[in-house]
């Protein structure tokens, strides 16, 4: 790896120990991965914030690092947390995990981290620009920031982004480079997809056709960014997709040579079949919406969707505080209270101790919802649209 | 003899060498506090890490493994040293945040679970001292 003056410095032990634990932490990754240089980053995105993923372990690690000075030199935010860092209680939330999750939230602040708690950074002023390199962990978000919006980010590690973040460079390799941007095969959309539910299915079937490639999408012209969302996550959950382009809706969709490459299809069938296998045979006793966070405008829908309506069955709608704030502001949380549902921010289904909650069977419209739950909190999962999700738990 | 591979982490450790030829995932695979490797279907369930030079192919599993490996050292029942065949991001991060010694592109056949070994992470040498007398 090719180093400037200050990083030979770094790396000699000149600027304490623990900027050169961060930095070789990179340039081995770097090596590890044929990188011959570092590029500077704008901003980082750091994943294994929930005490439920990382643990005592995680939580000692961040508060040493906090106590022996990293600081982050980029504008760094954080993704959900494992509790709504204000409503925790009401939500059942044993006191001892609150505690250590604080303890975690507080060690990142202190490193200049800022608390954003969330898995879409891209809707709370943390918008990167065309181009730009980052280093962000979260997978939905990365592929999202690359395939969205054009910026140039590898999957980090919560690690390789808390380093990077410190450095403020990042190993220049993968989708960093040009050359690693290409499409690699076309995916033909055949069936009508209506909501997002649709495609995170689409998603899905991608991610697990060709989990390590760029797919190219053909008939997705007038998708929305909540559908995009929706669509990245998928393919970042079944497989480890970091970036897609979508003719006429994405902006390197534009420069890409398709002739040649693998094709498939995608139609009713397939989404059908993906639905199917998504679905377990069980009645839900919670429906969670907001996976990846929710946007205004998703939760404008559901408040809309569940106007003179009243819920028999627990709503939890996840989101960033930020939104949630917007959402209080136009009524639209108050909306979904009244009918008997929660809008929840800071974390979501997938990092919050669900199983210890005495749910076992939730109804989803997230395909990395549906991925992940059954695994990480011992749930069943139902596979829905929004709609179906709210007629099914107003009993219409 | 001395193997010749390349510096994940740097230090210098000796220790007696605890070989599998199963990946590891640290993360639910090894108890943090204790150093016993947990996972209750790998070949080295029961054994404890601490002191040993772990020499495994390669990690596996969550990212999460890395702050486990940070644990087992801040609570003194790290592996002397680790050597792989390769080593991906999550044990060496773990490896360097942690302090130790770790080499990888060694051909880990070459290595008996008992042999005495020293392990130059800067260098990327892992030298075997004495063989397990058998």
């Amino acid at each position: 790896m090719e180093l400037d003056r200050e990083q030979e410095r770094i790396l000699a032990g000149e600027r304490g120990p623990v900027l050169e634990r961060m930095l070789r932490l990179l340039v081995r990754l770097g090596e590890i991965y044929g990188a011959d240089r570092f590029v500077p980053i704008a901003s980082a995105q750091v994943s294994g914030v929930s005490y439920k993923s990382i643990g005592d372990p995680g939580l000692e690690l961040l508060e040493d690092l906090a106590a022996q000075g990293a600081r982050v030199r980029v504008p760094t935010t954080l993704n959900p947390a494992g509790i709504d860092l204000e409503a925790w209680r009401e939500l059942g939330i044993p006191e001892e995990f609150a505690r250590k999750q604080m303890r975690i939230i507080e060690a990142f602040k202190q490193m200049g981290v800022q608390p954003t708690a969330t898995c879409v950074p891209y809707l709370v002023g943390h918008r990167p620009g065309f181009g730009e390199h980052l280093a962000w962990a979260e997978s939905s978000a990365v592929v999202f920031a690359n395939s969205v919006l054009g910026a140039r980010t590898n999957r980090e590690s919560g690690l390789s982004a808390l380093a990077a973040a410190v450095c403020g460079v990042t190993p220049d390799y993968g989708y960093h480079r040009e050359e690693n941007r290409k499409a690699t095969v076309v995916v033909r959309v055949e069936a009508p997809l209506r909501d997002a539910a649709d495609f995170g299915a689409l998603g899905y079937y991608v991610g697990q056709r060709c989990p390590n490639g760029v797919p190219y999408f053909e008939g997705l012209g007038g998708a929305s960014e909540d559908q995009l969302k929706a669509l990245g996550a998928g393919m970042a959950a079944s497989g480890a997709v970091a970036l897609f382009h979508a003719e006429r809706v994405t902006p390197e969709s534009g420069k890409q040579e398709t002739a040649g490459l693998e094709r498939i299809e995608f139609g009713a069938g397939e989404l059908k079949k993906i639905r199917e296998e998504l679905t377990s045979d069980c009645e839900p006793d919670l429906a969670v919406i907001g996976c990846p966070h929710a946007s205004l405008a998703e939760i404008e829908e559901i408040a809309r969707r569940l106007e003179g309506k009243r819920l028999r069955k627990p709503l939890w709608v996840c989101t960033a505080r930020a939104i949630k704030r917007e959402a209080e502001r136009r009524g639209l949380v108050q909306a979904i209270e009244r009918a008997g549902g929660r809008v929840i921010a800071d974390t979501c289904a997938v990092v919050a101790p669900l199983e210890a909650l005495g749910f076992g069977c939730t109804a989803v419209n997230s395909a990395k919802a549906a991925r992940y739950l059954p695994g990480l909190c011992k749930q069943r999962v139902v596979y829905m649209r929004t709609e179906e999700i709210i007629d099914l738990l107003t009993g219409v | 003899m001395k193997l010749k591979g390349r510096s994940i982490s740097p230090g210098r450790a000796g220790g007696e060498a605890l070989v599998t030829r199963e990946p590891i995932s640290f993360y639910g695979g090894v108890d943090p506090k204790t150093g016993t490797i947990i996972d209750p279907r790998h070949e080295l369930h029961g054994q404890s890490v601490g002191g040993k030079v772990l020499v495994f192919p390669h990690g596996r599993g969550s990212t999460v493994g890395a702050y486990v490996i940070y644990g087992l050292k801040r609570n003194g029942v790290a592996p002397a040293a680790l050597v792989n065949e390769f080593c991906e991001p999550i044990v060496a991060s773990g490896a360097i945040l942690a302090e130790i010694p770790c080499v990888d592109q060694i051909p880990i056949d070459n290595i008996r679970t008992g042999d005495l070994l020293l392990v130059d992470g800067g260098k990327g040498i892992v030298e075997i001292k004495a063989r397990r007398k058998i």
